[in-house]
């Protein structure tokens, strides 16, 4: 299976160890990324919240070239980007008049031929069956908690992804690796996410609750699939227990990254590394037992 | 030569708005036959119909076409005025100039020259009407009323007190619907059950009023005054009129956790059960899809344990065939749930409140059987999870209600009410609890009710919240309310041991399935529809049917018991005379050219044809035709359309004047 990739800004610099995670476990599943020829930056939340049609005319410039390059589908594994690339996706074949001034600011035509996938589709188009079939460390009874945040599913009538209040398809992506999806309340709450810099206070916050809901419900690790999402979960949890005088220590791992050790790959590959909470060790704990049991099953 | 008047009504502003009524006046005085054409500001009103009247004496009309609003309108009111002139009522017609045209026309040239294309076409067809005599058909003096909650029994007790025959049809093992689950009741908070059980137990001891619960109508057939009804009785097995209601059956029977349907989920009960101790009547029904003889051919215990030999597994459904003349709906109400499954597809679910999964988020209903004392836990408030009694409790209003993103645009009305009592009543049993309620407006419009609210503002600091919830989530064994506070503009989290929804009030279950099978018409979110929404509350569109509570529309009990007793009025009214008029637009055969192919008897969709032997003066048969039985005719012109020997025609609307018609249009 090959697919067009749209890695974005953050996948290639904050976010290195999604892009990593994302290559590696797609190269190990035997799905092709490749990049979409002269891409540029999509805008993310900066664009729409200047200009409504810059907001548009960015990502459609990619996704013509998309399609121009002959891609059906294409990966966008960071939320934002598959966010912009979706609404902007629908709004063009919606409304022929934006479609219109779109393509005269872009100089460039989008038919809607490309699909865009966030993380969590890939896996999904992939299949969940398939996927399971590939599992060698199955991460068992890792309990974590599926983090969709606000990117993922909203607006739920452009991106048409899961439910906009109750998601499960991570939660799915999740178990078919072996691990143990927790309940919890905060699935879609906002991390603060663009705030981080401004009002690093706010996120701190609306963070520490997110974190909190998901230790009180058993879960050991809690799974992303954007790097605002991580950026924020992960890299803030000294600053909250300052703040706060919490002791939270949970490592925040990408979907990408919890697929790719399940299905073999070496953390050092998934960039795993680059953490600020330490989730090395959800590899050393849980790798040798299920190693014994597929051993014994096999 | 015909002597034809045409009059033309402004409708006030909405007719003449669009079109021009001076000019469709005088273009109408000269079409072949038109004596006299006229406009005027409201034809309906005392002077326009004068206007008629005088014009026929004068002009010597024979015929009156009323270019005005809908014949569903207004014709009865000109045609009663043409008759005190001395015309037949069915000369007069109507063009209707305003649904047909004013009303969805901006283009006033053009709406006007429809106008008058639909005058020269009326014109055309009373030139060819002919008097027509009603027809008169006599009346069943018996009702029908469906459902037995607070509005079936007053609409049932009313009538019978009136004089009449009642068959209550109720589809729960006993009468009393959703009012018999309520504790106490706004604004006085009587006790629901102190004032319901009194007229539950009247209903079954009225000897004017046939009681059957556990049944259903099935089928309704014929016309005002003489409708045809089956009721299917399903099988109760338990003999009625030998079981005493001693309760051995059921305290013996070995299937314990059925949830019971009258708890609305929070208690148990058995296979064979009463819904509740004051059922009426008392006695049990076997709820077959649970009771183990049904389901294994075991047990048995019922049998063994009854003195009186009242259980019989071996009875069936039996269908009931009654005559009416008169039908009362009063199948009340359902509440919406919030879990992901939807009976359709408008409405969601809320994911944000977890759909339905949180054992400590409940219902309006299933708090009033927390507070009522013949509920599962006696009245204490205790909360489903644990049992504990919580401390603090969170009301949510307009849940699912006033919510297009979830499907149900409209108010439910009652829950602002409700919610305010039951953060009262919940605050007299739990004195050191504290109740907060969500709400977007207080909608406490009734006698005694904003005050009713006051107080528990004021006397049970209940505290008003001003907001929507966002999100419900589970935090140890409280749940977070997350929502926001508009008047005070910030966010709000509220940790709750328990929290109750006020769900919207929804079409009580297969309503519309209902509605068609009766032959009545709802509204697209399923509630029935009035004939008129201000001036025809309680009839349907249907003649001598009509509505009674909350099956209508969302409704605390006075206003269903105020509708019941309405509809129990119009009942009387008809029951009041011995024959009814009918209109004599019915279809004949023409016994000569009729060849009896019997395509007719079989396309009718209200099997008012039939096979008439024709026999000469020895009483030899000398054939069979077709004959259309006039009480029965609704006049839908089916037949018409079927016979191939053109031997049926429709009164008032024969070949010769609809042809007319479509000739009148193609001319130009
Ligand atoms: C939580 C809550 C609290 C409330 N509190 C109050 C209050 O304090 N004061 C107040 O005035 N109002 C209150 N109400 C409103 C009250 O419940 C209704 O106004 C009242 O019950 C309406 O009566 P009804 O007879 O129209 O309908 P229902 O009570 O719903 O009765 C309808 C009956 O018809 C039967 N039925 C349905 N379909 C069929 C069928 N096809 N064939 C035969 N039978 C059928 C049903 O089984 C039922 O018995 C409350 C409502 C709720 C939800
Ligand atoms: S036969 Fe059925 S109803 Fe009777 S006691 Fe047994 S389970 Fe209950
Ligand atoms: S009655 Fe009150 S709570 Fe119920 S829907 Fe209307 S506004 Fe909302």
């Amino acid at each position: 299976m090959k697919i067009g990739y749209y890695p974005g800004c953050s996948l290639h610099g904050m976010a290195i160890d999604f892009g990593k995670s994302t290559e590696a476990t797609c190269e190990a599943l035997g799905i092709e990324l490749e990049e979409i020829p002269g891409w540029s930056c999509c805008g993310a939340s900066a664009a729409h919240s200047t200009n409504h049609l810059l907001g548009l005319a960015l990502p459609a410039r990619n996704l013509s070239l998309a399609e121009e390059a002959g891609f059906r589908s294409v990966a966008a594994p960071c939320a934002m980007c598959s966010n912009s690339m979706k609404k902007t996706h629908e709004l063009i074949l919606s409304d022929k008049e934006t479609a219109a001034e779109v393509a005269r600011i872009t100089r460039r035509e989008y038919r809607g031929g490309v699909t865009v996938l966030n993380a969590i589709q890939i896996f999904l188009e992939y299949g969940l069956d398939e996927l399971a079939k590939r599992v060698v460390l199955p991460l068992k009874g890792l309990r974590v908690a599926c983090y969709y945040g606000c990117l993922l599913t909203r607006p739920p009538d452009l991106l048409k992804f899961d439910d906009a209040e109750q998601p499960v398809l991570m939660d799915e992506v999740c178990k078919a690796v072996g691990t143990e999806p927790v309940e919890w309340g905060f699935k879609t709450e906002c991390c603060g996410a663009g705030f981080s810099m401004s009002r690093t206070d706010l996120v701190c916050e609306l963070t520490r609750r997110i974190l909190e809901n998901a230790v009180n419900n058993g879960a050991e690790a809690v799974v992303v699939a954007c790097p605002m999402c991580h950026s924020n979960l992960d890299m803030r949890q000294a600053n909250i227990n300052k703040m706060f005088g919490t002791e939270f220590n949970i490592p925040i791992v990408y979907v990408t990254e919890l697929v790719g050790l399940a299905i073999g790959v070496k953390p050092k590959k998934l960039g795993m590394r680059k953490h600020f909470v330490d989730a090395m060790r959800l590899t050393k704990r849980l790798s040798a037992e299920p190693q014994e049991e597929v051993a014994r099953a096999s | 030569m015909s002597r034809i008047g045409v009059f033309i009504c402004h409708c006030g502003e909405n007719i003449a708005r669009t079109v021009d009524c001076a000019r469709l006046a005088e273009e109408s005085g000269k079409l072949p036959g038109v004596m006299v054409s006229v406009d005027y500001k409201y034809m309906c009103s005392d002077p326009g119909q004068n206007m008629i009247k005088r014009a026929i004496a004068e002009h010597k009309l024979d015929g009156v076409v009323v270019a005005a609003c809908s014949p569903h309108m207004h014709e009865p009111t000109f045609r009663a005025a043409v008759v005190q002139s001395g015309m037949n009522p069915y000369l007069c017609e109507m063009a209707n100039i305003r649904e047909h045209c004013s009303w969805v026309h901006t283009d006033r040239e053009l709406a006007t020259e429809k106008a008058i294309d639909l005058v020269r076409v009326m014109v055309e067809k009373v030139k060819r009407n002919q008097e027509l005599f009603p027809i008169r058909v006599p009346i069943t003096k018996r009702a029908l009323v469906i459902g037995g909650g607070i509005a079936g029994i007053q609409a049932a007790l009313d009538i019978a007190a009136g004089g009449h025959e009642v068959i209550l049809v109720e589809r729960q093992p006993s009468v009393g619907g959703n009012m018999a689950r309520l504790s106490e009741t706004f604004p006085t908070l009587d006790c629901s059950q102190c004032i319901l059980t009194p007229r539950m137990v009247e209903v079954a001891r009225d000897p004017r009023i046939t009681l059957y619960t556990y049944a259903e109508v099935e089928e309704v057939e014929g016309f005002v005054g003489n409708f045809k009804v089956k009721i299917r009785q399903k099988a109760k097995s338990v003999n009625a009129d030998i079981c005493n209601g001693c309760g051995d059956c059921w305290n013996k029977c070995p299937m314990k956790k059925i949830p019971s349907e009258f708890d609305a989920g929070l208690g148990y009960r058995t296979a064979i059960y009463v819904p509740f101790p004051q059922a009426v009547p008392n006695t049990p029904v076997i709820d077959r899809e649970h009771c183990l003889k049904f389901l294994k051919d075991k047990c048995g215990v019922c049998a063994k344990v009854c003195t009186r030999g009242a259980i019989d597994y071996e009875m069936q459904d039996e269908i009931i065939e009654a005559e009416v003349g008169a039908i009362v709906v009063a199948t009340g109400y359902d509440l919406y749930g919030i879990g992901k499954e939807q009976p359709n597809e408008r409405w969601k679910g809320y994911g944000e409140y977890n759909y339905d999964t949180y054992k400590d988020v409940i219902n309006g209903i299933q708090f009033e059987r927390l507070l009522s004392a013949s509920g599962p836990t006696q009245g204490e408030v205790r909360r489903p999870s644990d049992g504990k009694v919580p401390k603090s409790v969170a009301f949510i209003a307009c849940v699912g209600s006033r919510d297009p993103e979830k499907g149900i645009e409209y108010c439910s009305k009652i829950c602002c009410m409700y919610v305010a009592k039951h953060a009262m009543l919940y605050k007299h049993k739990v004195h050191d609890g504290q109740p907060y309620i969500f709400y977007m407006d207080i909608r406490a419009g009734g006698k005694n009710y904003e005050e009713f609210v006051r107080r528990a503002v004021e006397e049970d600091g209940v505290l008003y919240i001003r907001g929507r919830v966002s999100k419900i989530y589970k935090d140890g064994d409280q749940l977070v309310v997350v929502g926001a506070d508009t008047l005070s503009d910030s966010q709000v989290q509220i940790r709750a041991d328990l929290v109750v929804l006020a769900t919207a009030m929804v079409p009580h279950k297969n309503a519309y399935e209902f509605a068609q099978k009766i032959g009545i018409a709802c509204g697209s979110e399923g509630f029935y529809s009035e004939a008129h929404p201000k001036l025809r509350p309680v009839e349907t569109m249907t003649a001598g049917i009509y509505l009674a509570g909350a099956c209508q529309a969302p409704k605390d009990i006075p206003d269903a018991v105020a509708q019941a007793s309405a509809a129990a009025s119009k009942v009387q009214l008809l029951f009041s005379s011995d024959e009814l008029e009918r209109e004599p637009i019915v279809a004949k055969v023409n016994e000569v050219t009729c060849v009896h192919c019997r395509n007719c008897i079989r396309v009718c969709p209200y099997s008012a044809i039939d096979d008439k032997e024709i026999r000469d003066r020895h009483g030899n048969l000398i054939r069979m035709v077709a004959e259309v039985n006039e009480g029965m005719c609704m006049g839908c012109g089916t037949c018409v359309a079927a016979c191939p020997s053109k031997s049926v025609q429709l009164a008032g609307f024969n070949d010769e004047q609809v042809f007319a018609e479509i000739l009148a249009l193609g001319h130009e």
